[in-house]
């Protein structure tokens, strides 16, 4: 059983996961050296999939490097760039390296990245592949057939709180637990109403009993980083308030760790919220520094 | 039969922007058609909604999704397929395209889904992997075998 799910099963503290940096060359040592600050404080570690469209190392090969570095690793699936025989060849082949943590999403559009001239790809979606990736937990390619030494899977999913449908959100998020999804990493959401009517709802639904939510924060350095983020990530919206707060403050470096740890906090303060998800673009201690602020003991 | 495609697409296409997937879910989904989806998805809107509620690959366009889930809680809309709004649609058979939907909804066709998606399975008997094992010459395969291999 992965650790992970354990602490799920368990709910014994909240559960801290992050997002693994990407990747692009210099050996097992650069996967190292982005884990080393981050290992001591995360319960487990997203092995990414082409964030934001651009390609990287790719999510088998920095989950089986974080199992080999003794890291707990999430493998990111998304639908964007593989067809349904290629996802599931890619959890196969990462579970023969003990990797049982999946995390299933859509993924944002190839005209997020570098390369929109790109073919997408969406064969399944995400809760489709839900469904598939428990199907091989069972015993069964999608094809129906059999897997004579099915791979353990913890299988979870990403929601987002904040984008519309608004109402509609908790109804998918209990579409992905009934398919099997155990973990949700809810999208960064700068609205701690909305986030917290999503969670009510889904309190109300019972969808957080067998599924761990786990609300994203990020960790962002500038007024000018949030403001990108507002222009460029799909799915966020960062307010005009909190975008002046950090650009008028004194010290915006600290202004930007504040309204994080203070949307930590909330999020923490929420019955049905089973941990947190931590996005760093910092990258100078400042996810240690949270983890402690907020009393998360990994 | 040859001329149903065309037709469906003449009536559909103009109507609600077929895009002739041959497997039709519009009545579960507000009457919107999930292919008109940058991303193609069959249940539910992604993440990247934007704020107003439009696309995030497409931002002059309202999100089919947002617009579908709208139009499910309409008063016209019967409850039957407001409620399967809700339901997990499977994933597309890519055979189907081109195809009439409406003669695939006659025949049954367009409601058959990989074995492993019910959560069946088939013999292992039937692999082409277990099947080549026990032919010493490969060429003595008749014509078809891959088509026919693996089953169903």
């Amino acid at each position: 059983m992965s650790r992970l799910s354990e602490l799920v099963e368990s709910r014994e503290r909240h559960i801290v996961t992050a997002e693994f940096p990407s990747i692009d060359g210099g050996g097992l040592d650069a996967v190292r050296s982005k884990l080393d600050p981050l290992l001591p404080y995360v319960d487990a570690i997203n092995a990414t999939d082409n964030p934001a469209a651009h390609a990287h190392a790719s999510n088998v090969s920095i989950a089986i490097a974080l199992a080999t570095l003794g890291a707990e690793p999430i493998l990111q699936v998304v639908c964007r760039d593989r067809n349904r025989i290629a996802q599931q060849a890619d959890i196969m082949g990462a579970a023969l390296f003990g990797v049982e943590n999946i995390c299933a999403l859509t993924g944002d559009d190839v005209t997020a990245g570098d390369e929109p001239e790109a073919r997408r790809v969406f064969d399944l979606d995400s809760p489709q592949l839900i469904r598939v990736a428990s199907g091989l937990a069972e015993g069964r390619y999608l094809s129906g057939r059999p897997i004579a030494d099915p791979p353990r899977l913890f299988i979870g999913a990403v929601e987002n709180p904040s984008a519309p449908p608004l109402d509609y959100r908790v109804k998918r998020a209990a579409l992905k637990s009934n398919e099997g999804a155990r973990f949700l990493q809810l999208q960064i959401c700068y609205y701690p109403d909305r986030l917290e009517k999503f969670i009510t709802g889904c309190v109300a639904e019972g969808i957080d009993v067998p599924t761990a939510l786990l609300p994203t924060v990020c960790l962002t350095k500038s007024a000018r980083a949030l403001t990108f983020m507002h222009d460029n990530v799909p799915g966020i919206d960062v307010p005009d308030d909190i975008r002046r707060r950090v650009a008028s403050a004194a010290n915006p470096a600290e202004e930007s760790y504040q309204v994080t740890r203070e949307i930590a906090q909330h999020a923490l303060s929420l019955r049905g919220v089973a941990g947190l998800h931590i996005t760093d673009f910092r990258h100078d201690g400042s996810l240690a520094r949270l983890v402690g602020d907020l009393g998360l003991r990994p | 039969m040859r001329l149903l495609p065309i037709v469906e697409h003449a009536v559909k296409g103009r109507v609600w922007d077929c895009r002739m997937c041959g497997q039709c879910v519009l009545h579960s989904t507000g009457m919107t058609c999930p292919m008109t989806c940058p991303k193609t998805l069959r249940n539910g809107p992604c993440g990247g909604v934007r704020e107003d509620g439009h696309c995030e690959v497409t931002p002059e366009m309202e999100c089919v999704w947002t617009v579908a889930e709208r139009r499910s809680r309409s008063v016209i809309n019967p409850n039957a397929w407001e409620r399967e709004f809700d339901h997990l649609r499977p994933p597309v058979d890519n055979r189907l395209r081109g195809t009439a939907s409406w003669s695939n909804l006659f025949s049954g066709r367009d409601r058959q889904t990989p074995l492993g998606w019910d959560g069946a399975t088939y013999s292992p008997d039937l692999t082409v992997e277990s099947s080549l094992g026990e032919v010493d010459d490969i060429d003595s395969l008749d014509a078809g075998f891959h088509e026919r291999n693996p089953l169903p």
